[in-house]
């Protein structure tokens, strides 16, 4: 336990102390022990290391250092070695005996533990190298692969809560307001809206106490990158929270979070514990007499949470349900009372405004957007992770050079932005550059991050199903349009991907959607059009297809297609009649395989096996 | 005051007014399925949607819930408002294919089913505009109804769907729905009255001899009112 930290020059010192316990040339294994390595078993492997560094007593020449996510969670288990930057990814649970005694002891590189590039098929050595990281500007996410979320000091040792200590004793809370509208921080949960306004209207509003929430209640299928900061990271969450606090003039807080996100709790639960026992937290904060404190509210899993006006609901104790904005949050949000709300990656980013400064940080970014953006890269995406590229990157530069392309080979064919009420982008799009404006410009948004990326092989009709289909279940039911209108629509996609849809479908789901759209009540409603209209705007030929001719593009909806052989490309190696759970595919070794299509159910397995593409979809 | 313009008309107001309430008090006519005099506005049915100009932003909102400002333009036939009321409506037919309520307001508004939507097969007349919960807690006072689930899923039921232990028979909720959808039993005497799956006992008029309140409301209202009983035994007509 850390005694408490009376000052911003006791804050210094304590720095300086642990910065220099800190050997740079001492050699150091980091191990990504974030949510999806640990999926991976990493925590046998860092057991493992453990066990191993302790048999060979070298527990005090080698520091062991388990960190939050470092994003390339396609390669996972991953391990990095200091001071050289050794990068092993895919590492076998048993593998760490042999890298302790050849890499760390003999300085040896164990070849198949290194990440080929696929592009070149060279191996590659040094993490700063590979593709993946080599593109990105990893400002906010990068700090995750330098501290254990469990330790407060390796926090300060990397000068976390300087900035605090800058804000409390060096800076008025005006100052600090103007500082973040200069850098025009904006909101990072979806909205966009301009943090610094957003303090700037909380502070004047009247109305005691304020609250300050950090909204943590991250729902979007396939988005993991407010998780991967609470849960790697949490210091840097608290301290731009604790910042914003002073410069709106709150002492209470709230941390909004998903219940299930249980590593990200339990890291926040002990970084608050921590905080409050430096004295960076809670009463006198820095012997500064500011008082601030935070109160962590687990929520229950309803997407709508993460809607201002829900989440209030939710942590006033009652349903989730939005309310009517006309009045906002920043004069009556919790209890009635001024509120800021912002989000996980929004606070992250105060530190480094605050810091460093607002030119510098509105010098990266684009003219409307500034610093960097953490996005969530999935889907039919050769390096699937968390990328965090500055404002105004290109969709070509995260898909291709980050991201590494399509698997497969496959053609390109959309990427889905902005979570489930997002939109799909099309090819035509890939050079233009991400930033808040442009996405919304057509038709998207950027939303809290999200990227999924389709390929060929995608129905965007099955997409726009799919995403409706999900606003349907995380509808609060409040409203009708919502409510009852997003299920009509979902039920016409369903039609139309069954082969059922009829001429006019499209203008109505059109007609629908504009409705939707002026009618809901929140955001979840007046954005749930977005899939089918943008899928709609961009993909309309698959509509037609499905609805005139009966017939689906892709190959996906079950009861447009039916699989067969075709026989000039198999070469009857039977791996098809080997996956097939029916007995559909069938045939003898080294001969043309057939398939019964009353067998058939039509899952996919043969056309994802076949080495040849010999499996006919139509 | 504060001076807006519904529909060309310039109107005054007083602060704190809604789009709503103000409109009405000027005799313009705008549908509503969630809005009772008695309870404060929830906005859930979408019915009362207007377009509100305000300095240079034009944007959809319920009027219900909007609160008058200075220079506030309002339409309240606007192409985009009909187009939501239309849409609301046709849903909550589709929803509701029984309820004789909302096709009486379909009818009144010119507005026709959507054919392509087909028709809920469970024979619910709930529309969910709430009026039934606001009720029972917020004039009533007693919380027996409530909602379950969320989205499309969403009922009004009482805790657990269980027969309710709360409930005082009162019959405001069944009063205050809009489409017909609580239904509440009398016996042919007058003795018994049924609502969610209870059986309430009724009182007679210690003067007229009807039967006219619930022993169990009667029980509630000198419990939370501090009147005693034997004050309640004479009905609303004999007083």
């Amino acid at each position: 336990m850390m005694s408490k930290i009376k000052s911003f020059d006791e804050l210094k010192s304590v720095q300086e102390r642990l910065k220099a316990g800190r050997d740079p040339k001492k050699p150091c294994i980091t191990i990504c022990v974030g949510t999806g390595c640990l999926a991976y078993g990493t925590q046998k492997l860092v057991d493992n290391f453990r066990e191993e560094l302790t048999k060979r007593n070298l527990t005090e020449k080698i520091d062991f250092r388990t960190t939050g996510c470092h994003g390339f969670c396609e390669r996972g288990p991953m391990i990095v070695i200091s001071p050289d930057k050794v990068f092993y990814q895919r590492v076998g649970l048993a593998d760490a005996g042999e890298i302790i005694d050849k890499t760390l002891l003999k300085g040896e590189i164990i070849e198949r533990l290194l990440y080929v590039d696929p592009a070149t098929g060279k191996k590659i050595v040094h993490e700063d190298d590979v593709p993946f990281y080599k593109k990105q500007t990893r400002l906010v996410f990068g700090q995750n692969s330098k501290v254990d979320p469990e330790s407060l000091e390796d926090y300060l040792a990397i000068g976390g809560y300087s900035a605090l200590g800058k804000a409390l004793t060096g800076m008025k809370p005006e100052a600090i307001i103007q500082e973040v509208i200069k850098a025009n921080l904006r909101g990072r949960g979806g909205g966009g809206f301009p943090a610094g306004w957003k303090w700037d209207e909380t502070r004047k509003a009247e109305g005691e106490p304020k609250y300050v929430i950090c909204n943590a209640d991250e729902g979007d299928p396939g988005a993991y990158m407010d998780r991967s900061l609470l849960e790697g990271n949490p210091h840097l969450v608290l301290e731009g929270m604790i910042i914003g606090a002073f410069a709106i003039g709150s002492s209470q807080g709230y941390i909004y979070a998903r219940n299930e996100y249980p590593l990200a709790i339990k890291n926040i639960t002990l970084a608050i514990k921590q905080a409050r026992e430096a004295g960076l937290l809670g009463e006198n904060i820095l012997g500064t007499g500011f008082s601030f404190d935070v109160k962590i509210n687990r929520g229950g899993g309803a997407f709508v949470c993460g809607e201002s006006s829900a989440l209030f609901a939710s942590l006033e104790g009652r349903a989730g349900e939005p309310r009517a904005k006309y009045i906002h949050a920043t004069h009556k949000g919790l209890y009635d009372k001024p509120t800021n709300l912002n989000n996980v990656e929004t606070w992250a980013n105060v530190p480094f405004i605050i810091e460093k400064g607002a030119d510098w940080y509105a010098s990266i970014g684009t003219a409307g957007s500034k610093g960097t953006k953490i996005f969530s890269l999935v889907g039919k995406i050769n390096n699937t992770g968390l990328v965090e590229v500055p404002m105004g990157t290109t969709l070509r530069e995260i898909v291709f050079e980050i991201g590494g392309g399509i698997p497969d080979g496959r053609k390109f064919k959309a990427i889905q932005t902005g979570g489930p009420s997002g939109g799909c982008i099309p090819e035509k799009y890939l050079d233009m550059h991400v930033d808040f404006d442009e996405l919304t410009k057509i038709g998207s948004m950027m939303g809290s991050g999200g990227m999924i990326v389709m390929d060929e092989r995608n129905c965007m009709v099955d997409v726009a199903k799919y995403f409706t289909n999900f606003l349907v279940s995380e509808s609060c039911g409040k409203c009708v349009p919502c409510r009852e209108g997003v299920r009509r629509m979902r039920d016409i996609l369903a039609d139309i991907a069954d082969g059922k849809g009829k001429e006019g479908d499209v203008e109505l789901l059109e007609k629908m959607s504009k409705a939707i759209i002026d009618g809901s009540l929140c955001a979840l409603g007046s954005s749930a059009p977005n899939p089918v209209l943008s899928t709609i705007r961009y993909f309309r030929d698959e509509y037609e297809a499905h609805i005139k001719e009966k017939r689906c593009p892709a190959g996906v909806c079950k009861a447009l297609i039916t699989y067969s052989v075709d026989a000039e490309k198999c070469t009857g190696c039977t791996v098809c009649s080997k996956v097939c759970p029916t007995g559909a595919a069938s045939g003898e070794r080294k001969k043309v395989h057939s398939i019964d299509t009353e067998k058939c159910t039509k899952c996919g397995a043969c056309r994802e096996s076949c080495k040849f593409d010999a499996i006919i979809v139509r | 005051m504060i001076n807006l313009t519904i529909n060309n008309k310039k109107i005054e107001a007083e602060d704190g007014q809604t789009v709503l309430e103000v409109a009405r008090e000027n005799g313009i006519v705008i549908p509503t399925l969630c809005s009772h005099e008695s309870l404060e506005p929830s906005g859930a049915c979408r019915l009362c949607v207007v377009e509100a100009k305000q300095g240079k932003r034009t944007r959809i909102v319920t009027s219900c819930l909007y609160p008058v400002a200075e220079g506030l333009i309002v339409d309240t036939k606007s192409e985009r408002v009909i187009e939501v009321r239309r849409l609301v409506l046709q849903l909550l037919l589709a929803r509701c294919p029984e309820s004789v309520q909302l096709k009486e307001l379909a009818a009144e508004l010119g507005i026709e089913p959507e054919l392509r939507f087909t028709p809920d097969k469970d024979s619910s007349k709930c529309i969910l505009c709430r009026m039934c919960v606001r009720t029972c807690e917020k004039v009533v006072g007693v919380c027996a109804i409530g909602f379950s689930y969320r989205g499309s899923e969403k009922n009004v039921c009482t805790p657990f769907q269980e027969d309710s232990v709360s409930c005082i028979g009162c019959g405001a909720c069944a009063y205050v729905c809009p489409s017909g959808h609580i239904e509440m039993e009398t016996s042919e005497s007058g003795d018994i009255r049924k609502i969610w799956g209870r059986t309430f006992k009724m009182k007679t008029c210690k003067v007229c001899g009807r039967y006219f309140a619930p022993e169990d409301q009667l029980a509630f209202i000198s419990k939370t009112s501090g009147v005693p009983i034997e004050d309640l035994a004479v009905c609303v007509s004999c007083r």
